[in-house]
């Protein structure tokens, strides 16, 4: 709660509105509770960077958002959460839409086994853009905005399993840009990556922010502070901390905050 | 002294080495010896026999010599044709049901129920057919054997799809569910063709193991002196051939016997290379 209203005043402060407003959320594997109430607002065009041990429940609070975890059969979700103004888990909710709206990167890429053209055409194509000519608009403006374009603008029809690891995890992001989200979920998204593909990404992500909210999960805290304006501690199911990545970094108000931040576990 | 029995040692352990190597080696050969044995038989007694007249001529009568088999071939082809327009559809959906629900109770079931089906001898499978298809039609014909090699293509094809979309990374679902596709689309649209070139293998092994089928194909297609393409009618096939001509006392049929053993083990093995081939070029995980 104290986490929460300390939000609210950064908030009012840079006078961003909330894309996703989660209330009193708790998550059920079978019997075991995963998340114990979070609470927390994510504004708008800003990164929010989620860290903690593993196993503290940030990658399945991240998925939650796009109800990613509806996939993992006796999961079960109680409390509110609503992504740019809706309840995500009311009945009869559009999940397609939901999941156009808040992309998701992987933290191992996972293009499809098709070409880098049909990759990117893919999710545009199932939500019934035909028109080759827009088609080929949008893939190219997706690859220029995931800084790939110019990689691969020469070898659109060849197997986007030939790219690099670090080009692959951009052609994933690329591929969720063309449906046009609002939010983009990150789950690791440079953890199976050398240095210099994540600092790729990392600019990307630095890029990415003036237009998308962007939620990434980390491990890595320089990652964390690098990239994020807000940062959120979760620690066993329990949302520890929320602050300004500055603040939180330099003067965490936790004693378990400060003991992850500075190393002494984790 | 103990410089010696080291030396003594090491020679052993060499010696050792040496002969279960040798004996790997010996055992291999003797294990595909009948390969070539079959392969060399077949192909001296048969190649000679290849020529244009014997694959585009129909079998003369007792006594003539001369002639082909091609309505052997043709009708093989026709039969492998209809078997597989019955068994694809339905054991590749099997499968994808297989792979995609696997852990389920009525999966489970379902894969016990294909297991069961692969192991029926293939005459019984002919003679149920036989019973269900050639009776209540009033005769035999090329559907009835095109059914009974169908029926023992879809649990090939079934395993063998499922096994392939198992393989495939979960993660590649995930990519297609998250960007608001619905299930269906994801599994038409990512997951079969992620995993075509290996559906597409075990159709081709499933393909060369019905073409050799006989005992299924005696009381159902029959045999036919005929080229025929009427599926009701009877229709000749190469395995049916060679069963009725080597038992035959003439030498012509005999010769004609060989032949068609030939044409059938090459195209046997044009498959199973061709399936190989395709599975080693278009892989994608």
């Amino acid at each position: 709660m104290l986490a929460t209203m300390e939000y609210k005043e950064t908030e009012q402060a840079t006078a961003t509105s909330v894309k996703v407003h989660v209330e009193g959320l708790r998550f059920f594997y079978g019997a075991s509770e995963a998340l114990h109430g979070i609470t927390l607002d994510i504004p708008e065009k800003q990164v929010t960077a989620l860290i903690g041990p593993s196993g503290c429940g940030k990658s399945t609070f991240l998925r939650t958002l796009n109800r990613m975890n509806d996939l993992i059969e006796n999961t079960r979700v109680e409390g509110l959460v609503e992504v740019l103004g809706d309840n995500i888990y009311a009945p009869g909710y559009d999940l397609a839409e939901l999941r156009r709206r808040v992309g998701m990167v992987f933290q191992r890429s996972n293009p499809f086994p098709k070409t880098i053209f049909e990759n990117i055409a893919y999710g545009p194509r199932i939500h019934g853009v035909r028109d080759r000519a827009t088609l080929e608009e949008i893939v190219e403006k997706s690859l220029r905005n995931a800084a790939l374009w110019d990689e691969v603008k020469d070898r659109m029809n060849q197997s986007a399993l030939g790219l690099s690891g670090g080009q692959q995890q951009r052609l994933c992001i690329a591929r969720a840009l063309a449906v046009d989200p609002e939010v983009i979920l990150m789950d690791e998204p440079a953890s199976a990556l050398d240095p210099r593909s994540t600092a790729a990404v990392e600019d990307l992500i630095l890029e990415l922010r003036n237009q998308y909210t962007i939620v990434i999960v980390t491990h890595n805290m320089q990652q964390a502070s690098r990239v994020s304006d807000f940062t959120a501690f979760f620690y066993e199911g329990d949302l520890v901390e929320l602050g300004k990545t500055p603040n939180l970094f330099t003067c965490p108000r936790e004693k378990r905050t400060e003991d992850y931040i500075t190393g002494r576990f984790g | 002294m103990k410089l010696v029995n080291r030396k003594r040692r090491t020679a052993r352990r060499y010696f050792l080495d040496r002969l279960v190597r040798y004996s790997v080696y010996f055992l291999c050969g003797v294990a595909i010896l009948p390969l070539f044995f079959i392969f060399g038989f077949i192909f001296s007694k048969g190649i000679t026999i290849l020529d244009w007249e014997f694959l585009t001529s129909l079998p003369k009568s007792i006594g003539e010599s001369g002639g082909g088999v091609v309505n052997a071939i043709t009708g093989s082809l026709y039969l492998v044709g209809i078997a597989a327009s019955v068994a694809i559809p339905l054991g590749v959906a099997a499968g994808t049901y297989l792979s995609e629900y696997r852990g389920s109770k009525l999966a489970n079931i379902l894969g016990q129920a294909v297991d069961v089906l692969n192991g029926v001898p293939s005459i019984v499978i002919g003679l149920v057919v036989y019973e269900l298809v050639v009776l209540p039609m009033g005769g035999f014909s090329a559907i009835s054997g095109g059914i009974a090699l169908g029926m023992i293509m879809i649990p090939v094809i079934t395993r063998s799809t499922e096994e392939t979309l198992k393989m495939l990374p979960k993660s590649l679902k995930e990519a297609s569910l998250a960007l608001g596709a619905s299930y269906a689309t994801t599994v038409l649209r990512v997951v079969l063709p992620a995993g075509l070139t290996g559906i597409i293998t075990g159709i081709l092994v499933s393909l060369a193991r019905v073409a050799g089928e006989t005992a299924p194909l005696l009381f159902t297609a029959f045999g036919n002196p005929f080229v025929n393409l009427d599926p009701l009618k009877p229709v000749s096939s190469l395995p049916a051939l060679i069963f009725n001509y080597a038992v035959s006392p003439y030498e012509d049929w005999h010769r004609l016997a060989w032949g068609s053993a030939c044409v059938l083990l090459l195209g046997i093995l044009a498959l199973n290379l061709f399936s190989r081939w395709l599975s080693r070029r278009y892989r994608w995980y």
